[in-house]
């Protein structure tokens, strides 16, 4: 009886809860939020109040997290691949227009400096007119006074305390916006660290939605289409917002040569980046676990250890060794050069090279997991189609391109296709040992030579100025719908059973 | 079985041996001046594989101390390479602790339970698991800076969104334990449902202490790939004294600061730990990813 109090308070906490966080960001507008909490926390209240559900209050926790750390950022970027979110669309169409709307210009004639004087708990400002003559306020509170104009007279004596620093006038900048002097027939306001002025707002907003330049005396209607206030001529006011530009990025990745030129290199180096790593990781492990399996050899154990020690280490720690050993003025791998002849590789410099570097790397990396894997399935090959073939004359090739090539190549292609889709995606080695360097001569977006997709999707959203979200968003979907496939593929290869 | 083997063997024996020790020289290379660069005087210094003024400059700094060199100078540690290591354990300790406690129930309904669904909920998880969050991480980003207005443990900068992010990769772990799972013989727990034990007091009294290898299995697994993972961490952590090891460990190689000294001390140090774990668990670790991933 008791547990089932306690069921029934937890499952209440969560609706209030869950009740609370949709509600919130309903309210902030965060409408892709509101339906993904909505849904999960619906969902579990659902699973652990209802007995049929049962056996899904197991599974929940999982299918919850991917939900929530998976799925939804995928369909949640695939949607920004949509939009022109970024740095210059960043803010919502109220947001914009309020921050707009909230700019002042300077209608007088000049700028009066001013001071502030603090005697606790009252301030009193100061200002020094161009002719010399000095004004003040009467003392006043910032809380008490608030929107009520204060009347400046002129100043009577020299205040006893010191001026107020600029440090601390920084810290009061947000009360003194507030405040309004006014001398009987102008008004002045705040109008930078040092100085009235009699200011007025520089954006009136019309009935229509417009918002009228009460300066150039110009009219700048909001433009839903490309999502910045345009005036007629199609001059934009900075910031922008986001809206929703359908193809726009798509058909910039295939019409732009500023953009399709790198993505097509990169496209091609990243396939073959990925090709050739399973290759050569292939390959090598295939030769070590050949040589590990012979019956002939002693101390399998100590080689075993020191072959995957690559492995083991931290893959964060070897390839920033690598980093450093490859350095062209003070690496060891170029002094090692040098000694035996007489060269010193730019490594960094030049896109052949670096691209080597990364090959080289990277099956260094990633040797050791294709001999694990080889080594297990070599055991599984009848030992009898060897003798059979010895008695034949065979040669050791003959044995590899014979019996043990394709006896491992059905259970090794789905982990092979995995280990390419890896690869493919291989962010950290890049983002770890080149950073996509050198650049790509002529790229509007930041691209570089030994880029992968992914790092370059990165970089185009965190690294660039422009952090183009949409763009790279709108790459990531391709990505994701490559990756997709081969992992289809894989699924159907491997013949998984469930 | 006995093969009759011709007299050049000895020969190809020994070959193969020198070819191996040939080999494992050249990939440990890399690894072994590491260590010696460790102990060199100043961040460019060159020279042999045993350095001939060894010093432990780089290690007092890797620890956290300050550095006085012969002539008064003193150096400070450049990063708190311990607190990155400390914060790095501690997150993947925490994520791999909840991976493991929900992945297990997942696990078990998987394999023992009937629902609506299950098999295609079981191959959906195996393909999401293959994006990569690199590709989502302004949608990461946004979601984490949404729930951090409302739960601040969960915002950017906090551990607490690191390890919850972590929690989205729980498939293959889940499709381990389940493999196991399956090998287990189901009739001990349906003597026990007879008897009159909930499905749940069957899983956690009758199968649960007979997995605890593959549990440990899979605690391990989960803290390797959590100690390495940098995409979401280089992201969500801002703050130095926040950031894991893996992000922060590049500071030290930036081009207008190059400390390579300092790295080499500070890689062998965090890094050591972490190779002997895995070399110590390798047996199990290889097994649990070859079979999670291939078979059913």
């Amino acid at each position: 009886m008791s547990k089932n109090i306690i069921k029934w308070a937890a499952l209440g906490v969560t609706t209030l809860f869950a009740f609370y966080l949709v509600i919130a960001l309903y309210a902030q507008n965060q409408y892709a939020f509101a339906a993904l909490f909505l849904v999960v926390l619906g969902s579990a209240v659902y699973i652990f109040g209802s007995r049929r559900a049962y056996a899904h209050r197991y599974i929940f926790p999982a299918i919850g997290g991917m939900v929530i750390f998976v799925i939804f950022p995928l369909i949640y970027t695939i949607g920004i691949g949509f939009t022109n979110y970024s740095a210059s669309n960043l803010l919502s169409f109220e947001r914009v227009t309020n921050q707009l709307l909230s700019r002042e210009y300077l209608t007088g004639p000049e700028l009066i400096d001013f001071k502030i004087y603090h005697q606790n708990p009252e301030y009193i400002i100061q200002l020094e007119l161009p002719n010399g003559e000095l004004l003040e306020t009467p003392p006043f509170e910032f809380e008490i006074q608030g929107k009520e104009p204060l009347q400046v007279l002129p100043a009577k004596s020299i205040p006893i305390s010191e001026p107020l620093k600029i440090r601390d006038i920084v810290r009061l900048k947000d009360k003194l916006r507030g405040v309004i002097l006014t001398t009987g027939d102008t008004n002045l306001s705040l109008a930078g660290l040092r100085q009235f002025g009699a200011m007025s707002p520089l954006y009136t907003q019309q009935e229509d939605g417009s918002i009228y330049n009460n300066q150039e005396g110009k009219l700048y209607t909001p433009n839903h289409d490309t999502g910045f206030y345009e005036d007629e001529s199609g001059k934009e006011l900075s910031p922008g917002w986001t809206v929703n530009i359908g193809w726009d990025n798509y058909l910039k990745v295939v019409t732009d040569p500023s953009i399709r030129e790198p993505f097509i290199q990169i496209f091609i180096w990243t396939v073959s980046f990925a090709g050739l790593t399973v290759l050569f990781t292939l390959a090598l492990g295939l030769l070590l676990a050949n040589l590990l399996q012979w019956e002939l050899i002693k101390g399998k154990g100590f080689y075993r250890m020191m072959l995957i020690l690559p492995y083991a280490v931290p893959a964060f720690i070897s390839i920033l060794v690598f980093k450093g050993l490859f350095n062209q003025n003070f690496g060891e791998i170029n002094l090692v050069l040098e000694g035996l002849f007489g060269i010193r590789p730019d490594w960094f410099s030049d896109a052949g090279l670096a691209r080597t570097m990364l090959l080289i790397v990277n099956t260094w990396l990633g040797y050791p997991y294709m001999m694990l894997l080889c080594m297990g399935m070599l055991q599984a090959i009848p030992r009898d189609l060897y003798e059979a073939s010895a008695m034949d004359g065979a040669t050791p090739i003959d044995n590899l391109f014979q019996i043990t090539l394709p006896q491992l190549i059905r259970p090794l292609l789905p982990l092979l296709i995995a280990s390419f889709a890896f690869n493919f995606n291989n962010f950290v080695l890049i983002a770890l040992l080149t950073g996509g360097a050198p650049d790509i001569i002529g790229a509007t977006t930041p691209a570089g030579t030994t880029d992968l997709l992914v790092s370059y999707t990165y970089r185009i959203a965190f690294q660039d100025s422009g952090q183009n979200f949409g763009l790279a968003a709108a790459i990531a979907t391709a990505i994701f719908i490559l990756v997709g496939s081969l992992s289809l593929l894989n699924l159907k290869l491997s013949k998984v059973q469930v | 079985m006995a093969m009759v083997y011709p007299k050049s063997v000895k020969y190809r024996v020994w070959a193969t041996h020198a070819g191996l020790l040939a080999f494992i020289l050249l990939i440990v290379f890399p690894l072994a001046m590491v260590v010696s660069i460790s102990f060199r005087t100043g961040n460019f210094a060159t020279g042999s594989l045993l350095p001939e003024n060894p010093t432990l400059e780089h290690w007092y700094l890797a620890l956290g101390f300050d550095y006085i060199a012969e002539d008064g100078t003193v150096s400070k540690p450049p990063f708190p390479v311990l607190l990155w290591l400390w914060n790095s354990v501690k997150i993947a300790v925490v994520s791999s602790f909840l991976i493991l406690l929900l992945s297990t129930t997942g696990a078990y309904a998987f394999a023992r339970l009937r629902f609506a669904l299950k098999s295609t909920i079981l191959k959906s998880m195996l393909i999401f698991q293959m994006f990569p969050p690199v590709l989502s991480l302004v949608a990461l980003y946004a979601l984490f800076d949404q729930l951090g207005n409302h739960i601040s443990w969960l915002g950017i900068d906090t551990h607490g969104a690191v390890i919850a992010a972590s929690l989205g990769g729980m498939a293959l772990h889940i499709w381990t334990i389940k493999g196991y799972f399956e090998s287990i013989d189901q009739s001990l727990e349906e003597a026990a449902i007879v008897d009159g034990a909930t499905t749940w007091q069957a899983f956690r009294y009758i199968l649960l202490p007979l997995s605890v290898p593959i549990l440990a299995v899979v605690f391990i697994l989960a803290f390797i790939m959590n100690i390495m993972e940098y995409p979401i961490a280089s992201v969500l952590l801002l703050n130095v004294d926040k950031l894991t090891l893996a992000v922060g460990a590049q500071q030290y190689l930036y081009e207008q600061n190059y400390l390579w000294g300092d790295f080499a001390a500070a890689a062998v140090l965090s890094g050591l730990p972490i190779t002997v774990i895995f070399l110590y668990c390798q047996k199990w670790i290889v097994g649990g990813l070859t079979a999670g991933g291939v078979k059913g």
